[in-house]
């Protein structure tokens, strides 16, 4: 729950005022964009995720190190699991699957 | 040093390890607290102890959501869940937190609809998902998670979504730090500055701790490097007899916070006159609840709780380790009959929880020693 997780933006939801689809090391799901309304990231941005919410736009260096400080912690499964979860598992069939497999980069 | 070796920048963390060595004054016992959970976790995984001089003393703060809830809380959601058979939502990290007669969890397995959610966005998707059911959200968390509980309700006001309600358990940060510092038996002479809290709060809240209480404080990043960069900030600023709010996560956390992020908490929640933590028993202010504009979509007002209270099991002493006067291993316990499999305290349950790192990292690495018969 108190995992920050870096996602890349790679695709902002048409049909909704804050969606957004997000790429974690890979694995895609949709996030809410709506705490960041007053500087909003665009694709190709990097932002800090908790419980499905960006939470501060972060630079691609310090997205990489988050995912670092994660596999670190022995975090990274977690992160990802959390990830996955996003949409609640019925819905990932439209940005499915993890194109990379998930590095997970093990401490 | 293995811990060196492992990590990214070891030459810098060999540096600031240094540096450490160079301003601390032997002669002085300090007492520094990590205030986050997630910081907590860091020290223990990283062995941070191992390399820091005997005299620098980590207290663990009370920043882990699940293990600053009392049980009461836990068992006033389960029974609206068992009372007015709602759909129980709630983080994974709640599923294991044991209330009086089991954790959500076991209550699971006695057939209550209980669903782990990984965002407060998906306990709304389950409530459009099962209109003919109530779909309740028990929601736990500092202000890193606050805000999402806030845009959450928004949207469900502007759906008029009824069958969905918030069990509110979200608590802020400053109050409990004000109540360790107002505690008699707790002496902190610096304070890690929680990281993800402070990128919706900013550093401007934590001014009144360096101008009224005299005590240095550093918000801090979560790698190795960042937090004894943070222990060298703390360090100067005390030996130079300076009490300063300090932000060495920069790149993360702006020292304004996310006005959003705050504007969405103010409209949508108040704070409670009181609320009950556990180990520091009632602070005033230090919780929220919903406004009245939300009424209807708070689980406290639309479904009679019974506002159980129940102290906690007299062997485990959760509330001292909490309060950083006892460490995990000195609660009678801790190891024995209550560990991360079985946990009897919330402190064993979360990885954020102080007994939980201890005993994953500490406890293990000991017992390993031990029998191993190697001498230090």
């Amino acid at each position: 729950m108190c995992l920050a997780i870096p996602g890349k933006i790679v695709e902002l939801v048409p049909a909704s005022e804050s969606l957004a689809v997000v790429d974690v090391v890979g694995v895609r799901r949709r996030v809410d964009l709506g705490l960041l309304e007053d500087d909003r990231p665009g694709i190709g941005d990097w932002v800090l995720i908790h419980v499905g919410f960006a939470m501060s736009k972060i630079s691609e260096q310090d997205a990489l190190d988050q995912m670092k400080t994660l596999a670190m912690l022995g975090e990274t499964d977690a992160a990802l699991q959390e990830v996955r979860g996003y949409g609640l598992e019925d819905e990932s069939e439209d940005h499915n699957e993890d194109h990379t497999k998930a590095r997970s980069a093990g401490a | 040093m293995k811990f060196v070796d492992e990590f990214r920048d070891p030459g810098l963390i060999r540096k600031a390890a240094e540096e450490v060595r160079r301003i601390v004054d032997p002669a002085r016992h300090y007492r520094l607290m990590e205030v986050c959970g997630g910081h907590t976790h860091a020290i223990y995984r990283f062995g941070l102890k191992d390399i820091l001089p005997t005299n620098i003393e980590l207290i663990h703060g009370p920043g882990c959501p699940v293990c600053v809830l009392p049980m009461g809380r836990i068992d006033d959601g389960l029974s609206i869940a068992a009372d007015h058979d709602v759909i129980f939502a709630a983080f994974g990290d709640m599923m294991r937190v044991p209330g009086t007669n089991g954790s959500p969890l076991e209550h699971k397995a006695r057939g209550m609809d209980v669903r782990i959610v990984y965002s407060p966005a998906d306990a709304i998707k389950l409530a459009k998902a099962n209109p003919n059911k109530h779909v309740m959200f028990f929601a736990i968390g500092f202000e890193t998670t606050a805000p999402s509980t806030a845009l959450v309700l928004q949207s469900a006001k502007k759906e008029h979504l009824d069958n969905f309600s918030i069990f509110c358990n979200h608590v802020t940060i400053i109050p409990a730090i004000r109540a360790i510092l107002d505690s008699p038996d707790m002496r902190i002479d610096g304070f890690i500055g929680p990281g993800h809290v402070s990128t919706v709060i900013g550093c401007r809240p934590y001014e009144w701790i360096s101008k009224n209480e005299r005590k240095p404080i550093v918000v801090s990043g979560f790698e190795p490097l960042d937090m004894l960069q943070s222990i060298v900030m703390l360090l100067r600023q005390l030996e130079a007899g300076e009490a300063k709010v300090e932000n060495q996560y920069k790149r993360v956390v702006p020292w304004e916070g996310n006005i959003a992020a705050l504007r969405a908490m103010v409209e949508v929640f108040e704070l409670r006159p009181y609320f009950e933590w556990r180990g520091l028993g009632f602070i005033s202010q230090s919780a929220l609840r919903l406004r009245e504009e939300y009424a209807q979509w708070d689980s406290e007002r639309r479904f009679a709780i019974p506002g159980i209270r129940v102290t906690d099991p007299k062997a485990a002493q959760c509330g001292e380790v909490l309060k950083g006067v006892l460490k995990p291993a000195q609660c009678k316990l801790f190891g024995k009959e209550c560990t991360p499999e079985n946990p009897i305290g919330a402190l064993m349950v979360s990885s954020e929880g102080s007994c939980a790192a201890y005993y994953s990292y500490e406890h293990r690495k000991a017992a390993l020693v031990t029998s191993l018969g190697a001498t230090a």
